[in-house]
This record gives structure tokens, sequence and C-alpha cells, in this order.
């Protein structure tokens, strides 16, 4: 038989689900405290804007496109290029 | 392991594609310097670290093997050759950035919020917004302690995984989520502040 555990339930609040936001969105969170968490969200009027926010960061930063190189850089790249080529092929004589 | 976005430009580099390799330079470049910045003095030494991680890159690219993602070998290199040039040892998260992400004067006695965040996050969704706010977050990310920016660059820039984002930093997993849970709170916070009042 299964032992069963009184561990006593308490809800989470604010300043605890602005803590676990990021575990959340890992999906790191053990399943009774992301049940807690979700409880939480679900009645707050506040925490669901704070959690959009963290996402909307995610997101923010995930849309910076790398920067095109300068065509003087991209020249500096295609010879550091050449020059690797070119000391293969010596290695290879 | 999910497919190595990289796989197809790394094959073109070994059959001697230059313009691949100047791809792959595009994609990563600007994510490396920022990375060996952390670790060198200046700009400049950071800039000859990332060459230097670079002409590592082609050597050993004919032996690397895809046991890992191509991104995850060269951010291996980089942070190697920066922490050999660098004079900043690896530590684990400083002690002295372990406080609240969110001021404790915004909360009430019981935890509730007392001064609310303010919305804003639906107005991320408009283009223009979206592409000033940009602009900001790159300067803010910037701005993060060494490790908090580590990890928001790979993971969230770069779009690596947990798993990569451990590997190339030696760092466990639950560092890594601390980590990048105070950088995307300082983030939010900063961004916030050009909405309104940021708290």
């Amino acid at each position: 038989m299964s032992r069963l555990r009184f561990r006593p339930r308490r809800d989470v609040v604010c300043r605890e689900a602005v803590e676990l936001v990021t575990d959340y969105l890992e999906d790191a969170l053990p399943q009774a405290r992301r049940r807690r968490f979700e409880a939480h969200l679900s009645q707050c009027p506040d925490c669901p804007e704070y959690l959009a926010q963290m996402r909307a960061i995610v997101a923010l930063a995930g849309s910076i496109t790398p920067d095109d190189l300068t065509p003087h850089m991209r020249q500096e790249f295609i010879n550091v290029y050449r020059r690797w080529r070119d000391e293969e092929a010596r290695d290879l004589l | 392991m999910p497919e190595d976005p990289d796989s197809a430009l790394v094959s073109r580099v070994r059959a001697g594609d230059e313009g691949a390799f100047a791809e792959l330079a595009a994609k990563y470049q600007g994510a490396m310097l920022s990375i060996a910045r952390g670790y060198v003095p200046s700009g400049a030494v950071a800039e000859e670290v990332v060459q230097e991680a670079w002409i590592g890159v082609l050597r050993g690219i004919g032996r690397f093997e895809r046991r890992s993602s191509f991104r995850t070998w060269l951010f291996r290199i980089l942070v190697n050759r920066a922490i050999s040039a660098g004079v900043r040892e690896r530590r684990s998260v400083p002690v002295d950035d372990m406080g609240p992400v969110v001021d404790a004067s915004c909360f009430d006695a019981g935890g509730t919020w007392q001064v609310p965040p303010e919305a804003w996050a639906d107005r991320v969704d408009d283009q223009v917004i979206a592409a000033k706010i940009s602009a900001r977050i790159l300067a803010a990310i910037d701005e993060l302690p060494l490790q908090q920016r580590e990890v928001v660059t790979l993971r969230d820039v770069q779009g690596l995984s947990s798993a990569e984002v451990c590997a190339v930093l030696d760092i466990s997993n639950a560092n890594q989520r601390v980590l990048l849970h105070r950088g995307r709170s300082k983030l939010r916070q900063v961004i916030g502040s050009e909405f309104g009042r940021g708290q």
C-alpha cells in the first residue's frame, strides 16, 4: 500500500509566483507545485500579466536577428577560410 | 538529439564552400563577441579570442563528429579560448545577486501585489513597438552580469536548448535556470520601464 502523505497544502502567493515563472516555462516544476502555480494564476488578477511579460521577453530576445556582416568583415572571414584551406593543402603535401 | 540546425552549413564548409563559412560567421559572430567580452579585459582582446576560436573551428571541423550540435561545439571552443586568454575564472552564481527578482515593496505583508505590474505584454505584438524594443533589449542583455548574459544570449537569442547551454558553460541545469530567471527578470524590468514605471 502506498504511503499517504499529509503535506499541508499551501497556496502560492504572488511574491512566490514571480520566482517560479522561469521554472514553470522551463517545465521544471514538480507536478504538485506546478498545479499550485497554475491554480494561483487562474485566480490572480495580476500574475498572468507578469507571466505574459516574461514570455514576451523570451520572444523579443529570440527575435533579435544576427547583424549581417559588413562587406569588409565578410571578406575577412573569406580570407581566414582561404588561409585555412591553404594550410590544409600544405599539410597534405 | 534533435537535428543540428547547422548540419548543412557544416557539410558545405567541409566541402570547401567559403560562402557557407561566412554564413556561419554572420550567424554567430555577435553572440561570440558578447560572450568573449565577459572573460577578457577589452573589446579588442575579445575580437582576437573570437578570431582564434574561428580558426580553431576550421582546424577542427574535419574531426567534428556531430556528437553534439555544431553550435555547442563552437561555443565550447570559444569559452575555452576565452578562459585561457582571460583574467576571470568561472564562478558559481554570485551570492550578492540572490535577492528577489521583484522588489519586496511591490507586495503586501501576505505576498500579494500591492503595486501590480503595469500591463504591456500585449503591446509587444505591435510591429513598430517590437522593432523599437528589440534595439533596447540587445543593450539590456549587454548590461547583464556575465553569467546571466551568457545564458540569456545562448538560450534566448541563439535558441540553444538548456542541455546545450549547460554543456557549453559547464554548469548544472538548476544553475542554468537560476541564471536564466535572473537575467530574464532584469530584462522584464528594463523593458517594462520603457513602457511605464517598470518596477
